[in-house]
């Protein structure tokens, strides 16, 4: 089979970083490659070079060439990669609410009457022939083998017929001949994805062919002809559907290599944990509508002084779950502190029930950007449990104690090896690492029973990372304090947690002791686990 | 229920201004021959100006409280026609295309600075209307007289330069209204104004079905899926303001010839307001508006503008009441509806992901296999 697109050595960094290098492959007309890595693998860096999109342009284009047809080929912008027959699905859906099925499959490419208007203008006010828009609309719907209404409006629509509209718009396209799906099956429902699966099935049958991305790998492996597995910006490995495993995928996705780093010593930390300590937090049946986020049914409980790690990949809703209990996002559910139950949806209530969150929104959520570094600090303290409040006219004002919040600053400063030029510095000049340190000290001025951290050591440099992770410890041992962190580095969760849940499609995966092996992670976090489990309930 | 409920609160501004009628038709104690004559002159009078604001909403732009920049260059039209002492149809026709230039500079100006201001672009006309109304000021009451020359001293103020306040159109008042008389029991019926308002009407209806109009209904739901379809937005979006501003000067035009006379420094100032109000009393929305709002608006609107002085007087004992009724009015619809709009927004913003609540699976949707 001759190829029909070629990736040749594409390497691409975005200002020193290197996200991805020597990566080739071929898709061949009819084939389906499926396309996985974990978040920050290469994959949509990948796809935005294809497509040129204006991101890759800014930061200085990219290494190795793209063979389309087989001739190497510079697209200017994405309309000419769409001109030339490649189409892209997205994984938001870009549809027009109002518009119906067919308007949406036409967008600017709608069929025209002719007019004297139209000679004398231009052919913007010619009026639209709905006949033709609406048959060449019905033959890009059956190209999918589905029926979709062609007058209904997006709007109304189930999510699955929301996607099947743009693959028909990009089906189109009169002289498509490659299309790229971005995580299409991510918002399906299973009986929706398998009638996705055998659409595109069909159009490889036509010879349309196909890049298919997902973390879904159960999908991947039923559906693909040849599979890449990208880590880390480099192509790890291309090997055929057939007869791979989702297990030996997932391995591949997370790597071996790192398998027996940093375990051993962090054993010891927890020789006074046992599972005789009370039950700190516990939480059923949550559900957190966070955007990009979702919860949808989470359970799970940590004893008291208990470090518990919540990982998964990047939009499966491990976020949503701090958010959500904080109050931060709307949510749901049953959550029980120390056998009490909380109230959800107020931050006011979490934070005096003696809750604290480092939020992942370092600067959105978590500091005062233009205040000093001992406001941020003791901002939370002072509004929720007023501290650092002397009493005024026998009460009747409250003062602001600034000796208190700068010595408490400095404090910190000392401790978390905070650089800055002292306590009065705006917040919003420290690095990353710096500012997330203040994040940390304006939770521990709280005296917190209950440590939530999100993405602590997201964007900051090793020194900080480790004295960050250093702190937590030290902070759960010295108080005993329950400490829940959740992060995108399993590396790091295993580092400091003792047990780790997976989040996957917004509910828990599993829990795995932090000794568990790597590849066991690898398949809760792409959702095999109850995938195997759900594909050998049908069979039955 | 709950559909009831809905009902209700989507129809809310209508619903309370029939009951307002209701109450205020009877305690005014007018008579019925009067309010039909009065009724149908204004429904000639101010349609146009209403209509003149369906596009912009269309193209997602809001309420285009800019349509006061397009009245005033139909003043300035009318203001050199009663210079130049052209009369009747002509004067009006010459008034049009000579606001025509004028509005499309001013549109074009209006449009390109909402686009800078995307998501803003209400307040950002409102206050631009405020703006050129101190160039319009600066035009009207210094350059009159001393760069433009002024044939027509009666025009000036006595120094001089600068126009009087009040300008009589005594060359082209009313012409419309008579030029195809039509009485039908004692009333009055300006046809020439009905078939200009039906023949906008007509235009609008067509220009929806136009590429361009599905491009502006494209750009108005969502600007950046529009875009991403190679649809120009900005450029959509500017067009929408200039066909805006353009009507509403030629319905200040219309509106002005009935009264008889120009307010030089103050007739166009309200012009937005009673236009806007008037489509929003019709049913009209932020986002959603159709030809019979904006004519069932303008019936309503100024159904109560004619009972409340009377019914003011007899109930209250005071006529200041109804003047005073109609600042408060429209105001407070134009307030109700922009909390309206932002209160449904949310609400389907909530609706749209209530499957993501609640701890359940999502909804199962039905595809079917061929």
């Amino acid at each position: 089979m001759d190829a029909i697109l070629s990736f040749r050595d594409i390497g691409k960094q975005f200002y020193g970083n290197r996200v991805l290098s020597g990566v080739s492959f071929d898709v061949a007309a009819g084939q389906i490659i499926g396309l996985v890595g974990e978040n920050g693998a290469g994959k949509s860096t990948l796809m935005k070079i294809l497509f040129s999109m204006p991101e890759i342009h800014e930061t200085g284009g990219y290494e190795g060439s793209i063979l389309w047809n087989g001739s190497e080929v510079k697209f200017k912008t994405p309309f000419d990669a769409l001109d030339a027959g490649i189409g892209m699905v997205h994984q938001e859906f870009s549809l027009i609410p109002g518009f119906t099925t067919t308007e949406n499959i036409l967008l600017n490419r709608e069929s025209l009457h002719r007019s004297v208007l139209t000679d004398i203008f231009s052919t913007r006010i010619s009026m639209l022939d709905r006949e033709n828009m609406a048959l060449r609309s019905k033959k890009a719907i059956a190209k999918l083998g589905v029926t979709l209404d062609p007058n209904m409006l997006i709007k109304e629509m189930p999510v699955g017929h929301k996607q099947f509209t743009e693959i028909a718009r990009e089906l189109c396209r009169d002289k498509v001949k490659l299309i790229v799906l971005d995580e299409p099956s991510a918002v399906l429902t299973e009986s929706e994805a398998e009638v996705l699966l055998s659409s595109l099935r069909l159009l490889a049958n036509e010879g349309i062919a196909i890049i298919f991305i997902s973390h879904r790998l159960r999908e991947i492996v039923d559906l693909c002809d040849q599979i890449v597995v990208l880590r880390d910006g480099q192509k790890i490995s291309e090997l055929p559907a057939k007869g791979s495993s989702v297990k030996t995928i997932a391995s591949l996705m997370v790597g071996r290599s790192v398998e027996t780093q940093g375990q051993t010593d962090v054993a010891d930390t927890y020789m006074n944990y046992g599972s005789s300590e009370p039950i700190a937090l516990s939480v059923e049946q949550l559900w957190v509508d966070m955007p990009g986020e979702t919860v949808r049914n989470v359970a799970f409980s940590v004893r008291k002084g208990e470090i518990f790690g919540i990982g998964g990949l990047a939009g499966q809703g491990k976020l949503g779950i701090p958010n959500g209990i904080m109050g931060l996002s709307p949510s749901g559910g049953n959550v029980k502190l120390h056998g009490k139950p909380m109230q959800l949806g107020s931050p006011y209530a979490a934070l005096k029930r003696g809750l604290a969150f480092v939020s992942e929104d370092r600067r959105g959520v978590g500091l005062l950007l233009d205040e000093g570094i001992d406001w941020n600090i003791a901002f939370s303290a002072m509004q929720i449990q007023n501290k650092f409040l002397k009493p005024l006219l026998g009460g009747l004002f409250q003062w602001r104690s600034d000796r208190e919040m700068l010595n408490l600053a400095n404090e910190y400063i000392k401790l978390l090896e905070i650089k800055c030029t002292g306590a009065r510095q705006r917040v919003g000049n420290l690095s990353g690492g710096n500012q997330q340190k203040v994040c940390l000290a304006k939770a521990f001025a709280l005296r917190p029973d209950i440590l939530f951290v999100s993405e602590p050591t997201r964007g900051i440099d090793v020194g900080a990372k480790l004295v960050v992770l250093e702190t937590l410890k030290k902070y759960n041992s010295e108080y005993g304090a329950t400490i829940i962190m959740i992060s995108s580095e399993l590396e790091e969760l295993r580092s400091i947690c003792k047990r780790i849940a997976i989040v996957y499609e917004g509910r828990i995966e599993g829990i795995l002791p932090h000794t568990a092996p790597l590849d066991e992670f690898g398949v809760l976090m792409a959702g095999a686990k109850s995938e195997t489990q759900q594909g050998g309930r049908s069979e039955n | 229920m709950k559909k009831l409920r809905l009902f209700l609160i989507e129809n809310s501004v209508v619903i309370t201004f029939i009951v307002l009628l209701a109450i205020a038709i009877p305690a005014s104690k007018l008579p019925g021959q009067f309010l039909l004559q009065e009724i149908l002159t204004r429904l000639g009078r101010s349609s146009f100006l209403v209509i003149s604001l369906l596009l912009p909403i269309m193209a997602g732009m809001g309420l285009n409280f800019g349509m006061v920049l397009g009245a005033m260059a139909g003043q300035i039209g009318l203001i050199f026609i009663s210079d130049w002492g052209v009369i009747g149809i002509p004067g009006l026709l010459l008034a049009m295309i000579i606001s025509l230039p004028i509005s499309v500079i001013l549109g074009w100006l209006c449009g390109s600075i909402m686009n800078k201001a995307k998501g803003r672009e209400m307040v950002t006309g409102y206050i631009l209307a405020f703006f050129m109304n101190g160039v319009y000021m600066l035009f009207a009451l210094y350059a009159m007289g001393i760069i433009i020359p002024v044939l027509n001293l009666e025009l000036l103020l006595s120094r001089g330069f600068g126009l009087r306040n009040v300008i009589d159109l005594i060359n082209v008042r009313q012409c419309l209204e008579t030029f195809i008389p039509l009485k039908i029991a004692g009333v009055n019926i300006p046809v020439l104004n009905y078939l200009i308002i039906a023949a906008v009407g007509i235009f609008i209806v067509w220009f929806r079905k136009t590429k361009f109009g599905q491009d502006m209904r494209a750009a108005g739901q969502d600007r950046a899926v529009a875009s991403a379809a190679g649809i120009s937005v900005d450029r959509t979006r500017i067009f929408a303001i200039i066909i805006s501003t353009v009507l509403a000067g030629f319905g200040q035009i219309i509106f002005l010839q009935n009264m008889g006379t120009i307010n030089t420094t103050n007739s166009h100032e309200q012009t937005g307001l009673f236009a806007i109000a008037s489509l929003l009393i019709g049913g009209a929305s932020v986002t959603k508006a159709s030809i019979p709002n904006a004519l069932i608006g303008v019936i309503l609107f100024h159904l109560l503008f004619l009972v409340a002085p009377m019914a003011g007087k007899n109930l209250v004992g005071s006529a200041m009441i109804g003047e005073y009724f109609r600042q408060f009015v429209s105001y407070g619809v134009i307030a109700l509806a922009l909390v309206l709009y932002e209160w449904k927004r949310v609400a389907q913003e909530d609706a749209s992901r209530a499957m993501l609540r609640g701890g359940v699976a999502p909804d199962k949707g039905k595809v079917n296999t061929l």
